[in-house]
Protein backbone atom coordinates (compact mmCIF):
# COMPACT_ATOMS: atom_id res chain seq x y z
CA UNK A 1 0.00 0.00 0.00
CA UNK A 2 1.02 3.50 -0.84
CA UNK A 3 2.34 5.27 2.37
CA UNK A 4 2.23 8.96 3.13
CA UNK A 5 5.96 10.92 2.52
CA UNK A 6 7.61 12.76 5.34
CA UNK A 7 9.94 14.94 4.13
CA UNK A 8 12.41 17.39 5.39
CA UNK A 9 12.24 20.39 3.73
CA UNK A 10 15.87 22.67 3.47
CA UNK A 11 16.31 26.08 2.61
CA UNK A 12 19.27 27.63 1.14
CA UNK A 13 20.43 31.05 1.65
CA UNK A 14 24.29 32.01 0.37
CA UNK A 15 24.83 28.21 0.34
CA UNK A 16 24.16 27.37 3.43
CA UNK A 17 21.57 25.89 5.08
CA UNK A 18 19.28 28.31 7.33
CA UNK A 19 15.99 28.29 8.74
CA UNK A 20 13.43 30.94 9.28
CA UNK A 21 9.94 31.74 11.12
CA UNK A 22 7.19 33.58 9.56
CA UNK A 23 9.94 33.28 6.23
CA UNK A 24 11.57 36.16 8.13
CA UNK A 25 14.54 35.89 10.41
CA UNK A 26 17.10 33.24 9.03
CA UNK A 27 18.82 30.95 11.83
CA UNK A 28 22.48 29.48 10.44
CA UNK A 29 21.83 25.44 10.52
CA UNK A 30 24.38 24.57 8.52
CA UNK A 31 26.23 22.76 5.86
CA UNK A 32 23.88 21.38 3.40
CA UNK A 33 25.82 18.47 1.63
CA UNK A 34 26.08 17.03 5.28
CA UNK A 35 22.24 17.93 5.98
CA UNK A 36 21.94 15.17 2.92
CA UNK A 37 24.13 12.75 3.64
CA UNK A 38 22.56 12.60 7.48
CA UNK A 39 19.13 12.42 5.99
CA UNK A 40 20.59 9.20 3.64
CA UNK A 41 21.61 7.75 6.28
CA UNK A 42 17.93 8.40 8.00
CA UNK A 43 16.31 7.40 4.90
CA UNK A 44 14.30 10.26 4.51
CA UNK A 45 11.31 9.22 1.74
CA UNK A 46 12.34 12.72 0.07
CA UNK A 47 13.91 15.99 0.69
CA UNK A 48 12.81 19.26 -0.66
CA UNK A 49 15.55 22.05 -0.86
CA UNK A 50 14.50 25.79 -1.42
CA UNK A 51 16.77 28.66 -2.39
CA UNK A 52 14.94 31.45 -0.80
CA UNK A 53 17.10 33.92 -2.15
CA UNK A 54 17.33 33.00 -5.51
CA UNK A 55 13.58 34.98 -6.33
CA UNK A 56 14.11 37.90 -4.21
CA UNK A 57 17.61 38.96 -5.67
CA UNK A 58 16.30 37.53 -9.37
CA UNK A 59 19.71 35.11 -9.32
CA UNK A 60 19.68 31.85 -11.62
CA UNK A 61 19.58 28.89 -9.16
CA UNK A 62 22.95 27.94 -7.72
CA UNK A 63 23.82 25.07 -10.17
CA UNK A 64 27.15 24.25 -9.48
CA UNK A 65 25.51 23.38 -5.41
CA UNK A 66 22.62 21.87 -6.41
CA UNK A 67 24.96 19.46 -8.60
CA UNK A 68 26.59 18.24 -5.96
CA UNK A 69 23.45 18.19 -3.61
CA UNK A 70 21.83 15.92 -5.83
CA UNK A 71 24.77 13.65 -6.68
CA UNK A 72 24.54 12.87 -2.87
CA UNK A 73 21.29 12.56 -2.20
CA UNK A 74 20.07 8.87 -2.35
CA UNK A 75 16.68 9.83 -2.15
CA UNK A 76 14.30 11.74 -4.75
CA UNK A 77 14.96 15.42 -4.53
CA UNK A 78 13.15 18.41 -5.42
CA UNK A 79 14.34 22.27 -6.38
CA UNK A 80 13.09 24.93 -5.69
CA UNK A 81 14.46 28.81 -5.97
CA UNK A 82 14.87 31.23 -9.26
CA UNK A 83 13.81 28.64 -11.63
CA UNK A 84 11.74 30.79 -14.44
CA UNK A 85 12.01 28.96 -17.83
CA UNK A 86 11.53 25.53 -19.10
CA UNK A 87 15.49 25.74 -19.98
CA UNK A 88 16.43 26.10 -15.96
CA UNK A 89 13.93 23.08 -15.34
CA UNK A 90 16.39 20.65 -18.18
CA UNK A 91 19.23 21.49 -16.79
CA UNK A 92 18.12 21.06 -13.24
CA UNK A 93 16.69 17.27 -14.35
CA UNK A 94 20.01 16.53 -16.49
CA UNK A 95 21.93 16.80 -12.93
CA UNK A 96 19.83 14.38 -11.20
CA UNK A 97 17.23 16.59 -9.67
CA UNK A 98 13.65 14.59 -9.77
CA UNK A 99 11.33 17.03 -9.16
CA UNK A 100 11.98 21.46 -10.30
CA UNK A 101 9.62 23.42 -8.45
CA UNK A 102 8.23 26.73 -9.10
CA UNK A 103 6.41 29.39 -7.30
CA UNK A 104 5.85 33.27 -8.65
CA UNK A 105 7.51 32.29 -11.89
CA UNK A 106 4.33 30.17 -12.38
CA UNK A 107 1.91 33.44 -11.31
CA UNK A 108 3.31 35.32 -13.58
CA UNK A 109 3.97 33.58 -16.15
CA UNK A 110 0.91 31.18 -16.82
CA UNK A 111 2.43 29.38 -19.46
CA UNK A 112 5.41 28.54 -17.64
CA UNK A 113 4.30 24.72 -15.95
CA UNK A 114 2.52 23.56 -19.56
CA UNK A 115 6.23 24.50 -21.18
CA UNK A 116 8.13 22.75 -18.24
CA UNK A 117 5.78 19.76 -18.35
CA UNK A 118 6.50 19.49 -22.37
CA UNK A 119 10.57 19.84 -21.09
CA UNK A 120 11.13 17.29 -18.01
CA UNK A 121 7.33 15.41 -18.47
CA UNK A 122 4.61 16.85 -15.54
CA UNK A 123 5.89 13.73 -12.51
CA UNK A 124 9.23 16.59 -12.05
CA UNK A 125 7.03 19.47 -12.13
CA UNK A 126 5.95 20.73 -8.43
CA UNK A 127 4.50 24.45 -8.00
CA UNK A 128 4.41 25.58 -4.38
CA UNK A 129 1.65 27.93 -3.76
CA UNK A 130 2.20 30.57 -0.30
CA UNK A 131 -1.14 30.51 1.43
CA UNK A 132 -1.03 33.61 3.57
CA UNK A 133 -3.90 33.79 6.16
CA UNK A 134 -5.56 37.62 5.84
CA UNK A 135 -5.06 39.07 9.16
CA UNK A 136 -8.39 39.71 9.95
CA UNK A 137 -9.59 38.03 12.96
CA UNK A 138 -13.46 37.22 12.39
CA UNK A 139 -11.66 36.19 8.51
CA UNK A 140 -10.72 32.38 7.66
CA UNK A 141 -9.86 33.27 4.34
CA UNK A 142 -6.32 33.03 2.71
CA UNK A 143 -4.02 35.52 -0.04
CA UNK A 144 -1.72 34.16 -2.61
CA UNK A 145 1.98 34.81 -1.67
CA UNK A 146 5.03 35.12 -2.73
CA UNK A 147 9.09 35.99 -2.43
CA UNK A 148 9.13 34.70 1.51
CA UNK A 149 5.80 35.88 1.99
CA UNK A 150 6.59 39.55 0.75
CA UNK A 151 4.85 40.12 -2.36
CA UNK A 152 0.97 39.49 -2.09
CA UNK A 153 -1.70 39.30 -4.99
CA UNK A 154 -4.94 39.65 -5.53
CA UNK A 155 -5.83 35.42 -7.52
CA UNK A 156 -7.57 33.36 -5.32
CA UNK A 157 -5.02 31.02 -4.00
CA UNK A 158 -7.60 28.03 -4.22
CA UNK A 159 -8.94 29.28 -7.87
CA UNK A 160 -4.95 29.30 -8.61
CA UNK A 161 -4.43 25.79 -7.49
CA UNK A 162 -7.16 24.34 -10.01
CA UNK A 163 -5.26 25.97 -12.29
CA UNK A 164 -1.88 24.24 -11.94
CA UNK A 165 -3.40 21.41 -12.07
CA UNK A 166 -5.14 21.81 -15.28
CA UNK A 167 -1.81 22.87 -16.67
CA UNK A 168 -0.52 19.48 -15.72
CA UNK A 169 1.38 20.24 -12.91
CA UNK A 170 3.03 16.61 -11.09
CA UNK A 171 2.64 17.76 -7.41
CA UNK A 172 1.53 21.05 -5.58
CA UNK A 173 3.06 22.22 -2.43
CA UNK A 174 1.03 24.10 -0.13
CA UNK A 175 3.44 26.53 1.95
CA UNK A 176 1.57 28.10 4.80
CA UNK A 177 3.01 31.05 5.26
CA UNK A 178 1.73 31.83 8.46
CA UNK A 179 2.59 28.75 10.17
CA UNK A 180 5.94 29.00 8.60
CA UNK A 181 8.58 27.76 11.79
CA UNK A 182 6.01 27.93 14.38
CA UNK A 183 5.47 24.71 14.99
CA UNK A 184 2.49 24.64 16.57
CA UNK A 185 0.51 22.14 13.79
CA UNK A 186 -0.31 22.37 10.38
CA UNK A 187 -3.43 24.31 9.19
CA UNK A 188 -5.73 21.15 8.95
CA UNK A 189 -8.68 23.56 7.85
CA UNK A 190 -6.67 24.61 4.91
CA UNK A 191 -5.91 20.73 4.22
CA UNK A 192 -9.53 19.87 4.21
CA UNK A 193 -10.52 22.86 1.53
CA UNK A 194 -7.78 21.81 -0.61
CA UNK A 195 -8.86 17.92 0.23
CA UNK A 196 -11.69 18.80 -1.40
CA UNK A 197 -10.53 20.03 -5.08
CA UNK A 198 -6.71 18.09 -5.12
CA UNK A 199 -6.58 15.90 -8.22
CA UNK A 200 -3.04 15.34 -8.22
CA UNK A 201 -0.62 14.24 -4.99
CA UNK A 202 -0.40 17.13 -2.38
CA UNK A 203 2.28 18.11 -0.30
CA UNK A 204 1.92 20.30 2.86
CA UNK A 205 4.79 22.70 4.64
CA UNK A 206 4.75 25.02 7.49
CA UNK A 207 3.72 24.10 11.26
CA UNK A 208 4.89 20.95 11.78
CA UNK A 209 6.15 20.82 15.53
CA UNK A 210 6.08 16.81 16.27
CA UNK A 211 5.53 13.62 14.80
CA UNK A 212 2.12 13.78 15.98
CA UNK A 213 1.30 16.83 13.95
CA UNK A 214 2.11 14.98 10.80
CA UNK A 215 -0.26 12.09 12.21
CA UNK A 216 -2.91 14.65 12.53
CA UNK A 217 -2.33 15.97 9.04
CA UNK A 218 -2.49 12.07 7.83
CA UNK A 219 -5.47 11.75 9.26
CA UNK A 220 -7.33 14.52 7.99
CA UNK A 221 -6.44 14.31 4.37
CA UNK A 222 -5.07 10.54 3.18
CA UNK A 223 -2.52 10.24 1.42
CA UNK A 224 -0.02 12.91 1.39
CA UNK A 225 3.30 14.45 1.59
CA UNK A 226 3.91 15.97 5.13
CA UNK A 227 6.62 18.25 4.93
CA UNK A 228 8.55 20.49 7.43
CA UNK A 229 11.87 22.60 8.37
CA UNK A 230 11.94 23.15 11.83
CA UNK A 231 10.73 19.61 13.02
CA UNK A 232 14.08 17.99 11.42
CA UNK A 233 16.42 20.37 12.21
CA UNK A 234 15.94 22.07 15.82
CA UNK A 235 15.54 20.01 18.45
CA UNK A 236 14.04 21.45 22.22
CA UNK A 237 12.50 24.67 23.21
CA UNK A 238 15.79 26.68 22.72
CA UNK A 239 15.99 25.66 19.21
CA UNK A 240 19.55 23.85 18.83
CA UNK A 241 20.63 22.11 15.71
CA UNK A 242 20.00 18.48 15.79
CA UNK A 243 18.90 16.96 12.44
CA UNK A 244 16.88 14.65 13.45
CA UNK A 245 14.06 12.04 11.45
CA UNK A 246 12.13 9.12 12.45
CA UNK A 247 12.60 5.42 11.62
CA UNK A 248 10.98 3.55 9.21
CA UNK A 249 8.45 1.74 11.80
CA UNK A 250 7.89 5.27 13.37
CA UNK A 251 6.96 6.40 9.74
CA UNK A 252 4.80 3.79 9.62
CA UNK A 253 2.69 4.65 12.55
CA UNK A 254 2.45 8.14 11.85
CA UNK A 255 1.05 6.79 8.34
CA UNK A 256 -1.23 4.20 9.31
CA UNK A 257 -4.57 6.15 9.77
CA UNK A 258 -4.13 6.83 6.44
CA UNK A 259 -3.71 3.47 5.23
CA UNK A 260 -6.77 2.64 6.64
CA UNK A 261 -8.58 5.00 4.92
CA UNK A 262 -7.00 4.45 1.86
CA UNK A 263 -10.35 2.88 0.13
CA UNK A 264 -11.68 6.34 1.00
CA UNK A 265 -9.29 8.55 -0.58
CA UNK B 1 30.99 -3.99 -16.15
CA UNK B 2 27.47 -2.59 -16.08
CA UNK B 3 26.30 -0.09 -18.57
CA UNK B 4 24.30 2.49 -18.12
CA UNK B 5 22.11 3.42 -21.37
CA UNK B 6 22.47 6.93 -21.65
CA UNK B 7 20.36 8.14 -24.50
CA UNK B 8 19.26 11.38 -22.85
CA UNK B 9 16.44 10.32 -21.28
CA UNK B 10 16.98 9.44 -17.05
CA UNK B 11 18.92 9.88 -14.46
CA UNK B 12 22.26 7.78 -15.27
CA UNK B 13 24.27 9.65 -12.62
CA UNK B 14 22.28 8.64 -9.93
CA UNK B 15 22.77 4.70 -10.80
CA UNK B 16 27.04 5.90 -11.24
CA UNK B 17 26.86 7.31 -7.92
CA UNK B 18 25.17 4.13 -6.82
CA UNK B 19 27.11 1.70 -7.70
CA UNK B 20 30.17 3.61 -6.77
CA UNK B 21 29.21 3.19 -3.49
CA UNK B 22 28.79 -1.00 -3.76
CA UNK B 23 32.19 -0.66 -5.70
CA UNK B 24 30.57 -2.57 -8.46
CA UNK B 25 32.15 -1.19 -11.80
CA UNK B 26 29.88 0.64 -14.09
CA UNK B 27 29.82 3.02 -16.65
CA UNK B 28 27.80 5.55 -18.82
CA UNK B 29 27.21 3.94 -22.16
CA UNK B 30 26.14 6.80 -24.96
CA UNK B 31 28.01 5.02 -27.95
CA UNK B 32 28.15 1.14 -29.56
CA UNK B 33 31.40 0.42 -28.53
CA UNK B 34 30.51 1.09 -24.64
CA UNK B 35 27.07 -0.85 -25.53
CA UNK B 36 29.12 -3.98 -26.16
CA UNK B 37 31.52 -4.30 -23.74
CA UNK B 38 28.56 -4.56 -21.30
CA UNK B 39 28.03 -7.78 -19.08
CA UNK B 40 24.44 -6.12 -17.66
CA UNK B 41 23.04 -3.41 -19.08
CA UNK B 42 20.45 -0.52 -17.73
CA UNK B 43 17.68 1.09 -19.53
CA UNK B 44 16.73 4.02 -17.22
CA UNK B 45 13.95 6.29 -18.27
CA UNK B 46 11.60 9.31 -17.03
CA UNK B 47 8.63 11.73 -18.58
CA UNK B 48 6.69 10.65 -21.43
CA UNK B 49 6.78 7.56 -23.62
CA UNK B 50 7.08 8.87 -26.96
CA UNK B 51 9.33 11.18 -25.93
CA UNK B 52 11.46 8.28 -24.86
CA UNK B 53 11.61 5.77 -28.03
CA UNK B 54 11.74 9.31 -29.99
CA UNK B 55 15.68 9.59 -27.94
CA UNK B 56 15.94 6.23 -27.91
CA UNK B 57 15.57 5.94 -32.00
CA UNK B 58 17.90 9.34 -32.40
CA UNK B 59 20.81 7.52 -30.38
CA UNK B 60 22.07 5.46 -33.04
CA UNK B 61 22.17 2.46 -29.90
CA UNK B 62 18.60 0.91 -30.51
CA UNK B 63 20.11 -1.85 -33.21
CA UNK B 64 23.00 -2.92 -31.02
CA UNK B 65 20.79 -2.68 -28.10
CA UNK B 66 18.35 -4.88 -29.44
CA UNK B 67 21.04 -7.32 -30.91
CA UNK B 68 22.74 -7.80 -27.52
CA UNK B 69 19.77 -8.30 -25.73
CA UNK B 70 17.48 -10.71 -27.96
CA UNK B 71 20.49 -12.61 -29.46
CA UNK B 72 23.13 -12.53 -27.41
CA UNK B 73 20.67 -12.68 -24.12
CA UNK B 74 22.83 -10.26 -22.11
CA UNK B 75 20.86 -9.18 -19.04
CA UNK B 76 18.93 -5.88 -19.24
CA UNK B 77 16.75 -4.19 -16.79
CA UNK B 78 14.36 -1.49 -17.35
CA UNK B 79 13.75 1.23 -15.51
CA UNK B 80 10.12 2.98 -15.19
CA UNK B 81 10.15 4.14 -18.54
CA UNK B 82 12.94 1.86 -19.76
CA UNK B 83 10.82 -0.84 -18.62
CA UNK B 84 7.26 0.49 -20.05
CA UNK B 85 9.10 0.49 -23.92
CA UNK B 86 9.70 -3.21 -23.68
CA UNK B 87 5.29 -3.25 -24.55
CA UNK B 88 3.93 -3.21 -27.77
CA UNK B 89 2.44 -0.18 -27.25
CA UNK B 90 1.01 3.39 -24.71
CA UNK B 91 -1.77 4.67 -24.00
CA UNK B 92 0.64 7.84 -23.33
CA UNK B 93 1.76 8.31 -27.19
CA UNK B 94 1.42 6.77 -30.11
CA UNK B 95 4.50 5.75 -31.00
CA UNK B 96 5.20 1.53 -30.88
CA UNK B 97 7.43 0.60 -28.19
CA UNK B 98 10.10 -1.89 -28.37
CA UNK B 99 7.59 -4.89 -28.49
CA UNK B 100 10.04 -7.32 -26.81
CA UNK B 101 7.81 -8.18 -24.14
CA UNK B 102 3.96 -8.46 -24.87
CA UNK B 103 1.76 -6.31 -22.97
CA UNK B 104 0.27 -2.67 -22.95
CA UNK B 105 1.05 0.59 -21.00
CA UNK B 106 -1.92 2.07 -19.55
CA UNK B 107 -3.26 5.28 -17.93
CA UNK B 108 -4.32 5.14 -14.13
CA UNK B 109 -6.64 7.70 -14.81
CA UNK B 110 -8.49 5.41 -17.24
CA UNK B 111 -8.71 2.69 -14.77
CA UNK B 112 -11.74 2.36 -12.86
CA UNK B 113 -10.08 1.10 -9.58
CA UNK B 114 -8.02 4.28 -9.54
CA UNK B 115 -9.10 6.87 -11.56
CA UNK B 116 -10.37 9.07 -8.41
CA UNK B 117 -6.77 8.18 -7.07
CA UNK B 118 -4.42 11.28 -7.58
CA UNK B 119 -1.74 10.61 -10.17
CA UNK B 120 0.86 10.37 -10.37
CA UNK B 121 1.14 7.36 -8.33
CA UNK B 122 3.74 9.27 -6.31
CA UNK B 123 5.77 8.12 -2.80
CA UNK B 124 6.57 4.62 -1.04
CA UNK B 125 4.76 1.82 -2.02
CA UNK B 126 5.43 -2.02 -1.02
CA UNK B 127 5.42 -5.10 -3.42
CA UNK B 128 3.92 -8.22 -3.30
CA UNK B 129 6.64 -10.38 -5.37
CA UNK B 130 5.11 -13.61 -6.91
CA UNK B 131 8.66 -15.20 -8.16
CA UNK B 132 11.53 -16.27 -6.18
CA UNK B 133 14.19 -14.77 -8.65
CA UNK B 134 17.69 -13.68 -7.96
CA UNK B 135 16.62 -10.34 -8.70
CA UNK B 136 14.69 -10.01 -5.34
CA UNK B 137 17.07 -11.73 -2.92
CA UNK B 138 16.81 -10.40 0.47
CA UNK B 139 14.16 -7.82 -0.56
CA UNK B 140 11.14 -9.30 0.23
CA UNK B 141 11.36 -8.59 4.50
CA UNK B 142 8.34 -7.34 5.74
CA UNK B 143 9.29 -3.52 5.95
CA UNK B 144 11.00 -3.20 2.34
CA UNK B 145 9.32 -0.53 -0.02
CA UNK B 146 10.35 1.19 -3.12
CA UNK B 147 9.92 4.54 -4.32
CA UNK B 148 7.16 5.03 -7.66
CA UNK B 149 6.65 8.29 -9.81
CA UNK B 150 4.52 7.21 -12.44
CA UNK B 151 0.97 7.83 -13.79
CA UNK B 152 0.86 5.00 -16.34
CA UNK B 153 1.48 1.21 -15.71
CA UNK B 154 2.45 -1.76 -17.24
CA UNK B 155 0.15 -4.26 -18.23
CA UNK B 156 1.74 -8.00 -19.40
CA UNK B 157 -0.89 -9.92 -21.57
CA UNK B 158 1.15 -13.06 -20.00
CA UNK B 159 1.00 -13.12 -16.34
CA UNK B 160 3.19 -15.38 -15.74
CA UNK B 161 6.46 -13.28 -16.30
CA UNK B 162 4.96 -10.88 -13.79
CA UNK B 163 7.56 -11.31 -10.90
CA UNK B 164 5.87 -8.30 -8.56
CA UNK B 165 2.74 -6.37 -8.17
CA UNK B 166 2.23 -2.97 -5.94
CA UNK B 167 -1.12 -1.78 -5.37
CA UNK B 168 -2.31 1.79 -6.41
CA UNK B 169 -6.33 1.40 -5.74
CA UNK B 170 -5.59 -2.31 -7.74
CA UNK B 171 -2.78 -4.66 -8.07
CA UNK B 172 -0.68 -3.76 -11.12
CA UNK B 173 2.33 -5.44 -12.69
CA UNK B 174 5.06 -3.69 -10.79
CA UNK B 175 8.14 -5.86 -12.17
CA UNK B 176 8.26 -8.48 -14.80
CA UNK B 177 11.03 -10.52 -16.10
CA UNK B 178 11.46 -12.82 -18.97
CA UNK B 179 14.75 -14.86 -19.92
CA UNK B 180 17.43 -12.07 -19.68
CA UNK B 181 14.96 -9.36 -19.74
CA UNK B 182 13.68 -7.64 -16.77
CA UNK B 183 11.84 -4.57 -15.67
CA UNK B 184 10.19 -2.89 -12.92
CA UNK B 185 8.28 0.28 -12.42
CA UNK B 186 9.73 2.05 -9.50
CA UNK B 187 13.43 3.78 -8.91
CA UNK B 188 15.86 1.50 -6.87
CA UNK B 189 18.33 4.32 -7.61
CA UNK B 190 16.23 6.48 -5.67
CA UNK B 191 14.89 3.65 -2.91
CA UNK B 192 18.08 3.69 -0.21
CA UNK B 193 19.40 0.32 1.39
CA UNK B 194 16.57 -1.70 -0.77
CA UNK B 195 17.25 0.02 -4.34
CA UNK B 196 20.72 -0.90 -3.50
CA UNK B 197 20.02 -4.79 -2.20
CA UNK B 198 18.02 -4.67 -5.84
CA UNK B 199 20.79 -3.52 -7.93
CA UNK B 200 23.76 -5.28 -6.70
CA UNK B 201 21.42 -8.72 -6.80
CA UNK B 202 20.91 -7.88 -10.84
CA UNK B 203 24.83 -7.29 -11.25
CA UNK B 204 25.13 -10.89 -10.00
CA UNK B 205 22.87 -12.24 -12.38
Amino acid sequence: MLRSRIIPCLLISDGALVKTQNFKLPKYVGDPINAVKIFNEKGADELIVLDIDATRKSLSPNFNLIKKLAAECRMPLCYGGGVNSADFASKLVDMGVEKVAVSSAAITNPKLISEMTSAVGKQSVVVVIDFNKKKNFFSNEYELCSHNGKKSYKDDPFVFLKKCQEAGAGEIVINSVSQDGMMQGYDLNLALKIKEIAKIPITFLGGAGSLKDMEKLIEKFGIVGAAAGSLFVFKGKYRAVLINYPTLIEKKNICSKSLLNYENI
Amino acid sequence: MISIIDYGVGNVQAFLNLFNRLGIEAKRANNTKALKEATHLILPGVGHFDYAIKKLNASGLRDTLEKLVINSEVPLLGICVGMQMFAESSDEGDLPGLGWISGNIRAFSNNKDSSKLPVPHMGWNTLEIYKSESLFLKCNEELTEYYFLHSYYFDAKDKSIVSATSNYGFNFDAAISLKNIYGIQFHPEKSHKWGEQLLENFSKI
